[in-house]
């Protein structure tokens, strides 16, 4: 039985990700994806003759390549529709690059990044803040100290006109080529806006900067991409939200992540998804650690109806290591499939992996993982373990760990365990006082304890609030 | 002042052709008494307190549980309507039973992984204050408390995702921790047991102090304890004695205490000794017959219900 309490704050955390917004742009592309739509984007963003080119390198190469359907186990794709996509959408605003004043933004813009609590983050944790609405960051600012040092955090169009060479030099060239897999080549052909995000040497960032992604028309596409380069021994934690609210047609989100890791820095990249469940979510995140670099991956997958997401890091430098902790939670209809990679190309490099999932309501969670420790990588280590928790004969959850180990000299570790919420335990707490709802939600906190206890806290409490409302919302 | 009643309680296992457990069990355990609920394995005794908690195992053919309450069984500012003063369990769910004043400490309790006790204890108290004020609210105060989440609904929008927890519920974090600093010192447990994971990798007798602690917290008005006494050692089980004895003198609570020994008797002295057999209390009396069994064992009881029979 819940309280009217109870109530109260299932409907406003909902409301906070489930409005939508009347559609308001000033330039929206065709559906689908042609040579012309890439032209036309491009010209519309007035871009160098080197990035349409490679948009359009990579369009042949998403063209060539056949939709991933191989994989044991993966989730159903048959229903992404490409040519059904509005790939690009400009909102109405006037400032390219965003303005770096909330009270610049249209009204309902505005309005909605309020509703998800963004300015108000800002005012009290952030160093700075981007806020992506469809296609385009509409909103831009850090603090001027980090600026000051040499800091650059700016939209990743306004970077490829005023950051150009070092663009250039990283864009989907290193970490992430669109040769990669299907979606990041689709990536590659009609990215926009994500994040530029530049540390200079011996810099320490020591508040996180945060983009958050909005997608709010029916039937479009996001392709944001983000670009981290931390230099020599500097440190920065960068967070990205995303949201969406619901629609009957599907929408797809299909964003790229690169990350440079120089020596002895230290990156680290925290992630909430809560897209809507008719999104398909298909990233490709791929990180690069030099000498004594690290590289830490934080996911929590909430929503969206199918998620493939594996980061990765490749471990290039002796001593470099590499952390990821995911969180899963699928409920009715809902695909989870996430996990991550990690190549070890270099001796005494370390990672540690950790994923945590939970399933309800037929719903199915996979984690699918990579550990690769190449010939030659001596003296380097590794240990993952994932933990699933069921809750019902209806919910599914497999795992997938793979481990390629061709160095003899090399510490590796696996735990998993997949189990059930036990009834006893549910009628235990029951009988203490807390009701059926609140006894599930308690032992689910409890489960992804050890790896909330990592987190930021402001981060640990979205996450449970999040993870409470899913539940709330399919017990309701 | 409360009373737990059982009336011609029937029951079985709840899934097709299951086996009859209860045949009539017949009880009455009153505020600041402490009753002894003997008997051999199999009789039925941990059956009458699972479903006396609502345990979804078992199904109530027949009878009754109830509970009733005085008007200021919850204290004197909570003035309990002559109306609601009886409630029959079997239609509540176990959290609504617990807000009544119902407790069981289990046998085997649960391992919960990853939640402190001292935040189970607290959202278990204040979720119990809750439940009761609903339970009790009339009518009308249900429509304007209906009313008023409506209007903050409409402000909801102002909390932000990067605010802290709120510390929600009727006890507060300083002031609970307060109580369970107290309540664990009554029963001779180590602090750090407030940040241990409940019950996660507790010894045997850990998780008995632990039950005992938890009925400490929740102040029942009647509490079933099944075999609290099982596999304690002697210290622990004069600890847990003393825990008990403690929640009858201090707090009022009535005692149903499930055993097979003379030996916590010696330190929970019960007031009165019910046998049960077969599933169904066959016998009751005052201390004397625990020790009686000790001495006999139960075969004279068996002769003596068949004959009766």
């Amino acid at each position: 039985m819940s309280s009217d309490q109870d109530q109260l704050k299932e409907t406003d955390t909902e409301a906070r990700f489930e409005f939508k917004k009347e559609e308001k742009s000033a330039f929206e592309a065709e559906k689908g994806l042609t040579e012309e739509t890439i032209r036309v984007i491009s010209e519309d963003k007035d871009e160098p003759e080197w990035m349409l080119e490679r948009r359009l390198r990579a369009l042949r190469q998403f063209q060539e390549m056949p939709m991933p359907t191989d994989w044991p186990g993966q989730p159903d794709l048959s229903e992404v529709e490409i040519d059904e996509i509005v790939p690009y959408i400009r909102p109405d605003i006037d400032t390219r690059g965003g303005v770096d004043d909330w009270e610049d933004l249209p009204d309902e813009i505005q309005d909605t990044f309020d509703k998800l609590g963004i300015p108000e983050a800002e005012k009290n944790a952030l160093s700075g803040v981007g806020a992506q609405y469809e296609s385009e960051i509409v909103y831009q600012n850090m603090q001027e100290r980090w600026e000051e040092k040499g800091v650059i955090f700016c939209d990743m169009d306004r970077a490829v006109q005023e950051h150009e060479e070092k663009v250039k030099e990283y864009f989907m060239t290193k970490a992430v080529p669109p040769s990669d897999n299907k979606f990041a080549a689709l990536h590659g052909a009609i990215w926009s806006g994500g994040s530029f995000v530049y540390i200079p040497e011996d810099t320490t960032v020591n508040m996180p900067v945060q983009a958050y992604f909005r997608m709010n028309s029916e039937g479009m596409g996001q392709f944001e991409h983000t670009l981290i380069i931390a230099e020599e021994n500097s440190e920065v934690h960068y967070i990205e939200g995303c949201s969406a609210p619901k629609y009957s047609e599907f929408n797809l989100h299909s964003g790229g992540v690169e990350v440079f890791v120089g020596e002895g820095a230290h990156v680290q990249y925290s992630t909430v998804q809560n897209w809507s469940k008719n999104t398909y979510n298909l990233n490709t995140k791929r990180a690069i650690a030099e000498k004594g670099g690290r590289m830490e991956w934080i996911s929590g997958s909430m929503g969206s109806k199918a998620t493939m997401l594996y980061p990765s890091t490749i471990l290039k430098g002796r001593g470099a290591s590499d952390n990821h902790i995911t969180i899963a939670f699928a409920g009715e209809g809902q695909d989870i499939d996430t996990g991550a990679k990690v190549y070890h190309n270099a001796p005494d490099t370390k990672s540690t992996i950790e994923s945590k999932s939970i399933s309800k309501d037929g719903g199915r969670t996979n984690y699918r993982g990579l550990v690769h420790i190449a010939d030659g990588a001596e003296g380097s280590s590794t240990a993952v373990e994932c933990d699933a928790l069921m809750f019902d004969n209806e919910s599914t959850s497999d795992t997938m760990p793979y481990m390629e180990i061709e160095e003899s000299k090399v510490d590796v570790a696996h735990e998993a365990t997949v189990g059930k919420i036990g009834d006893e335990d549910v009628f235990y707490l029951q009988s203490r006082g807390l009701d059926d709802d609140d006894a599930k939600q308690m032992i689910v906190a409890g489960f992804i304890e050890p790896i909330t206890e990592e987190l930021p806290i402001e981060y640990a409490v979205e996450l449970n609030r999040l993870i409470e409302l899913e539940m709330e919302g399919s017990l309701g | 002042m409360a009373t737990l009643e059982l009336k011609n309680l029937h029951a079985e296992v709840a899934e097709e052709g299951g086996e009859t457990i209860l045949r009539g069990v017949d009880l009455e355990v009153s505020s600041g008494e402490i009753h002894a609920l003997m008997g051999p394995n199999g009789s039925g005794k941990s059956t009458t307190a699972k479903i006396i908690a609502g345990h979804p195992a078992y199904e109530v053919t027949e009878g009754e549980v109830l509970i009733h309450l005085g008007a200021d069984e919850f204290g004197e500012d909570f003035d309990i309507p002559e109306e609601k003063r009886t409630w029959d369990l079997l239609d509540l769910e176990p959290n609504e039973r617990a807000a009544l004043g119902v407790f069981l400490a289990f046998q085997y309790p649960a391992e919960i992984e990853g939640v402190t006790m001292v935040n189970f204890l607290r959202t278990a108290l204040n979720a119990k204050l809750e439940e009761r004020e609903e339970l009790f609210e009339d009518e009308d105060e249900e429509a304007e408390a209906e009313a008023e989440a409506t209007n903050e609904d409409a402000a909801g929008y102002e909390s932000s995702p990067m605010e802290g927890p709120a510390d929600e519920g009727e006890v507060g974090v300083a002031e609970f921790q307060e109580l369970l600093a107290e309540k664990m010192e009554q029963l001779d447990m180590d602090e750090r047991f407030a940040q241990r994971y409940l019950n996660a990798g507790f010894s045997g007798g850990e998780k008995k102090q632990n039950e005992v602690l938890q009925a400490a917290i929740l102040e029942p008005s009647v509490a079933v304890l099944d075999e609290i006494d099982s596999g304690l050692d002697i210290d622990r089980l004069q600890d847990v004695s003393r825990g008990i004895n403690a929640l009858r003198d201090e707090t009022g609570t009535g005692i149903l205490q499930i055993t097979h020994y003379q030996r916590i008797l010696d330190y929970v002295e019960p007031d009165h000794v019910h046998i049960m057999l077969d599933g169904q209390v066959v016998k009751s009396g005052g201390p004397e017959l625990a020790e009686q069994l000790e001495d006999e064992g139960y075969d004279w009881i068996r002769e003596e219900a068949f004959e009766a029979a």
